[in-house]
C-alpha cells in the first residue's frame, strides 16, 4: 500500500495505542496534521507547547503508558526542552515529534529551523532525524521501545517537511509494520538487563535476614516498573520499614504499620533518621539523590547497602553499593521474596529488631510532623489548607503539585495510599508543572478526580493551560497556596541570607486569581478564613463541567520544616522550632 | 612523559557504535555533559560497515571509568565497548610534522627522521613535512628531539589500538553491560 509520510506517521501512532496527542501545530508539521482530522486520536490544542509536554507528563505519570506530544519546528521545538528534560530527570515514558524544514533546507538556517537534536540530545533517552519517508513506521516503532522499556524517558522523533508533505514525492512510502524482532534487531545496541543476577539476588536475601536495622529505601522506580505490589509482599514479609521518596509516594501506601513516608531535604524526621541509623538499606528503583542523601560521605554511615535499578550507571554512581543488582524492579523484588522465603524455609530467622522498632516509634512520636495554627483574623496556614483538601477529597484523588513550598507540603501532609495518585517535577524541579501536568493527568484518568496544588509562582508560568482545560471540558481543580512570595526561595532567604528578601516578592491580589480563572473560563473561588476552607473545596468538588481554581491565601511566613540544609548531613536536620532542638 | 602501560590516568576504551550519522556528537556530547575529559580520540568505519570503532583515550582522573563506560553503554548507538590495557595492546598514531631545516640542519633533520622511521612527505626552501607512526610515547620522543630544530606545524592523529595477539591471557577485556 502506498502511503505519504504525514499519513504513515499518524497511522503509525493508531497502531502504537495512541489514543491522545497534545500539541500545536505550525508550519513544518503542517501536512502531519492534515491526516488528524481523520484520525480516531484525540488531539488536544495547547496554548504553549511547554504545556504540551507536562501534559503528555501527567498522562504517562498516571497512566505507565507513553505520553505523546507533537509540535512544530524551531520555537516549538525549543519550547518542549524543559519537558523535556524534566520527563529525562524523572524517567517518564514520552514521544515527542517535532516538525523540521525541509530535508534540503536544514543547516541553511532557514525560517524556524533550529538544530532540535542537538539541543534536546543530552535531555532525551534518544533523538532520531528521520531522513526518508521509508523509515517512518520503524522510527515510531523503535521511539515507543526505547520510551517504554528499560529505564523509561522521553524520545523525539524530528520529521523534516518533505517527507510527510504528500506533494512532494520524497514522502511516498510503501507501508509496513515492523515485528517486534526486527524492532529489536535494528537497535543493536539497546539490551536492558531486567532479571536480577541470581548470585546477587541470594547475597541480598542473607543480608536481609541478618539485618538488625534494615530500612527499605523506595524510589520512583516502583512505580514506573509497576511493582508497588512485590514491595509490599517484601515489606511484609521481612517486617522492615518502607521510606518512600518524593517520586515514590503512593508506591507503599502511607496508612500501613511500616510506612515511614519521605525521606530527604523536607523529609520527616522518622524517615530522615532511620535511614541514617540503619545497617541496611534496601535502596529499590532509586538513585541516592543529593536531596535525599545530604552530604554523601556522611549519609547513612553504618548501613551496608543493597542497590536494585534497571540503569547500571546508577549502581556505584553515588554509593558503592554491597550487593548491586541490575534488573526491573518488580522481577528483581518477586525474586527477592522468594530467596527469602527460601531462606525461612531452610530455618533460617531474623534477629530481635523489637529494640529497633521502638526507636523508630519513639522518633514518630516525639517529632511528628507540625505546624501552629492560625490565630483568628490571620492569613491561613498552608498544612491546614492541605489537610482539609486531603480530608475533603476521595482516598483515590490525583494530586499534581508545582515545585516550591507548597509541593513539599502537599507531598508531606497527603496520604498516599494507592500509586499513581501522585505526579510531581522531582528531578528538575519545573516550576508550572501543576496545571498543564493535572489536565494530562485528567485525560489519562477521566474518572478520577485530579487536583493541583500550586504556588502563586508556578501558576503564573502555565495558567494558560487552563484555557485549553476549559475548551476541551477537562475538569480539574487546582488549590493555589497564595503566599504572595515565591516562597521556597524567601525561605532560603531568611534561613541563609540573615532574612535579606530579594526578588522575592510577588503579591497576594496581583493578578486577581479569581478573575483570571474566570476570563480562562473556570469557576474561581478566593478563601481567607478557615472557615471558607471546606465549603470551597466541596463546591469545586461538586464541578465537574469545567476546571476550577480557589485561590486560597496563605501565610506567607510559614516555613518546610523539618528541612536538611543543602550539603550539611542528613544528623544536622533543623525540625520546627515547636519540638525545640533536633536530637538523634 | 610516561612509560608505556604505567599511565594510570590514561585509559584506552574501543566504542564499537552503529555507523550512522551524528553517532560521534552523542559520544562527544555525553562527555561534555558529564564532565568526563577526552584525552584522544579517533574514528573509523570497521570491517563490517554497520559499525565504526571510536578509540577513546579517557582521562579517569575526571570520573571513574566504570562510570564512565556505563553512561556510554546508555547511548542506543553503542553496541560494544572494551577496554584496552596499554600493555597488552598495540597502539599506534601517526605525526605529520614541518620543521625548520635549512642547508645546515637538513642532513641532521632526516638522520634523525631516519632514525625513527619516519618519511620526509614534502621538501620546501628551508622546511620539510616528515610523517611519523609508531607508539605514542615514541613520537612525544620524536617531538622532543625535533623541536631544537624549530616545529612550524604539528599534527597528531590521535591513538587507535587492538589487542595483541597473545597466546595465553586474553587481552581485550569486554566491558560488561551491567554490573
Ligand atoms: C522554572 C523555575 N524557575 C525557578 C525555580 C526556582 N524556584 C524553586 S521554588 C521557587 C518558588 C516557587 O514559588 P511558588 O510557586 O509561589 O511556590 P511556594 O514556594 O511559594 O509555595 C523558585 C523560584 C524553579 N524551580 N523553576
Ligand atoms: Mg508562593
Amino acid at each position: 500500500m502506498k502511503i505519504d509520510g504525514g499519513r504513515a506517521l499518524i497511522k503509525a501512532l493508531e497502531m502504537e495505542g495512541v489514543e491522545t496527542i497534545f500539541g500545536l501545530p505550525g508550519g513544518a508539521i503542517l501536512p502531519v496534521y492534515d491526516p488528524i482530522i481523520d484520525s480516531p486520536i484525540r488531539h488536544i490544542l495547547v496554548r504553549h507547547e511547554q504545556g504540551a509536554g507536562h501534559m503528555a507528563e501527567g498522562f504517562a505519570h498516571v497512566t505507565g503508558k507513553p505520553g505523546v506530544c507533537m509540535v512544530t519546528s524551531g520555537p516549538a521545538a525549543t519550547n518542549v526542552v524543559t519537558p523535556l528534560c524534566d520527563a529525562y530527570m524523572d524517567s517518564v515514558p514520552m514521544v515527542c515529534i517535532t516538525g523540521q524544514v525541509p530535508f534540503s533546507a536544514i543547516g541553511t538556517d532557514a525560517f524556524q529551523e533550529c538544530d532540535t537534536i542537538g539541543i534536546t540530545r543530552s535531555v532525551t533517552k534518544h533523538n532520531e532525524l528521520i531522513t526518508e519517508a521509508q523509515d517512518i513506521p520503524l522510527r515510531v516503532r523503535q521511539a515507543f521501545h526505547l520510551a517504554t522499556t528499560g529505564r523509561p524517558g522521553p524520545v523525539l522523533l524530528d520529521v523534516p517537511k518533505d517527507i510527510v508533505d504528500p506533494k512532494n514525492p520524497r514522502s511516498q512510502l510503501e507501508w509496513y509494520w515492523p515485528t517486534d524482532d526486527e524492532v529489536i534487531a535494528s537497535l543493536p545496541g539497546y539490551r536492558p538487563t531486567t532479571k536480577g543476577h541470581p548470585k546477587m539476588i541470594r547475597q541480598a536475601a542473607e543480608l536481609i535476614v541478618r539485618a538488625e536495622r534494615p530500612i527499605i529505601y523506595a524510589g520512583g522506580g516502583i512505580l514506573k516498573a509497576r511493582a508497588a505490589e512485590a514491595l509490599r509482599e517484601l515489606a511484609e514479609l521481612c517486617d522492615i520499614h518502607v521510606v518512600t521518596t518524593l517520586m515514590a509516594r503512593g508506591a507503599f501506601p502511607d496508612d500501613h504499620p511500616l510506612a515511614l513516608g519521605m525521606p530527604g531535604m523536607h523529609g520527616n524526621y522518622t524517615a530522615v533518621t532511620s535511614m541514617q541509623r540503619s545497617d541496611l538499606l534496601i535502596a529499590l528503583g532509586t538513585r541516592f539523590d543529593d536531596r535525599v542523601t545530604g552530604k554523601v560521605d556522611a549519609f547513612a554511615p553504618e548501613a551496608k547497602v543493597i542497590h536494585v535499578d534497571i540503569d547500571p550507571a546508577e549502581l556505584g554512581k553515588v554509593r558503592q553499593p554491597d550487593v548491586p543488582i541490575v534488573g526491573d524492579c518488580r522481577l528483581v523484588i518477586e525474586e527477592l521474596v522468594a530467596a527469602v522465603r527460601d531462606l525461612l524455609e531452610g530455618g533460617a530467622t531474623f534477629p530481635d529488631r523489637s529494640e529497633w522498632k521502638q526507636r523508630i516509634s519513639g522518633w514518630q512520636e516525639r517529632y511528628p510532623l507540625t505546624y501552629e495554627q492560625s490565630e483568628p483574623g490571620d492569613p491561613l496556614k498552608p498544612q491546614f489548607v492541605l489537610e482539609r483538601l486531603r480530608d475533603n477529597t476521595p482516598d483515590d484523588t490525583i494530586v499534581v503539585s508545582g515545585v516550591g513550598q507548597h509541593q513539599m507540603w502537599t507531598s508531606q501532609y497527603w496520604r498516599f495510599n494507592h500509586p499513581y495518585t501522585w505526579v510531581n517535577s522531582g528531578g528538575l524541579g519545573t516550576m508550572g508543572f501543576a496545571v498543564p501536568a493535572a489536565i494530562g493527568a485528567k485525560v489519562g484518568r477521566p474518572d478520577r478526580m485530579v487536583w493541583a496544588v500550586d504556588g502563586d509562582g508556578c501558576f503564573q508560568m502555565t495558567a494558560q493551560e487552563l484555557v485549553t482545560a476549559a475548551s476541551e471540558r477537562i475538569p480539574i481543580k487546582v488549590a493555589i497556596l497564595n503566599n504572595a512570595y515565591l516562597g521556597m526561595v524567601r525561605q532560603w532567604q531568611e534561613m541563609f541570607y540573615d532574612e535579606r528578601y530579594s526578588e522575592v516578592y510577588l503579591s497576594p491580589d496581583l493578578p486577581d486569581y479569581k478573575l483570571w480563572a474566570e476570563a480562562m473560563g473556570c469557576v474561581g473561588m478566593r478563601v481567607e478564613s478557615p472557615d471558607e476552607v471546606d465549603a470551597a473545596i466541596q463546591k469545586a468538588n461538586e464541578i465537574d463541567d469545567r476546571p476550577v481554581v480557589i485561590d486560597f491565601r496563605t501565610d506567607s511566613r510559614e516555613k518546610v520544616y523539618p528541612m536538611v540544609p543543602a550539603g550539611m548531613s542528613n544528623d544536622d536536620i533543623v525540625v520546627d522550632p515547636a519540638h525545640g532542638e533536633g536530637g538523634r | 612523559m610516561t612509560v608505556p602501560g604505567t599511565d594510570v590516568r590514561h585509559h584506552t576504551l574501543v566504542v564499537l557504535v552503529e555507523n550512522k550519522a551524528g553517532v560521534l556528537a552523542r559520544v562527544a556530547s555525553l562527555f561534555a555533559r558529564r564532565g568526563f575529559n577526552i584525552f584522544s580520540l579517533a574514528v573509523a568505519p570497521t570491517e563490517d560497515e554497520r559499525f565504526s570503532r571510536i578509540t577513546i583515550v579517557v582521562d579517569v582522573a575526571s570520573a571513574p571509568l566504570e562510570q564512565i563506560t556505563k553512561q556510554l553503554y546508555k547511548l542506543v548507538n553503542v553496541v560494544k565497548i572494551s577496554e584496552l590495557d596499554p600493555r597488552d595492546s598495540v597502539e599506534r598514531e601517526l605525526m605529520l610534522v614541518t620543521v625548520r631545516a635549512d642547508v645546515t640542519a637538513r642532513s641532521q633533520v632526516i638522520e634523525l627522521v631516519n632514525l625513527f622511521e619516519g618519511r620526509v612527505v614534502d621538501v620546501g626552501h628551508d622546511e620539510l613535512t616528515v610523517s611519523i607512526d609508531g607508539e605514542p610515547d615514541r613520537l612525544d620522543d620524536v617531538e622532543a628531539l625535533l623541536r631544537p630544530f624549530g616545529i612550524v606545524e604539528l599534527q597528531r592523529t590521535g591513538r587507535v589500538a587492538l589487542p595483541k595477539l597473545e597466546h595465553d591471557a586474553p587481552s581485550l577485556r569486554p566491558v560488561r553491560r551491567s554490573a
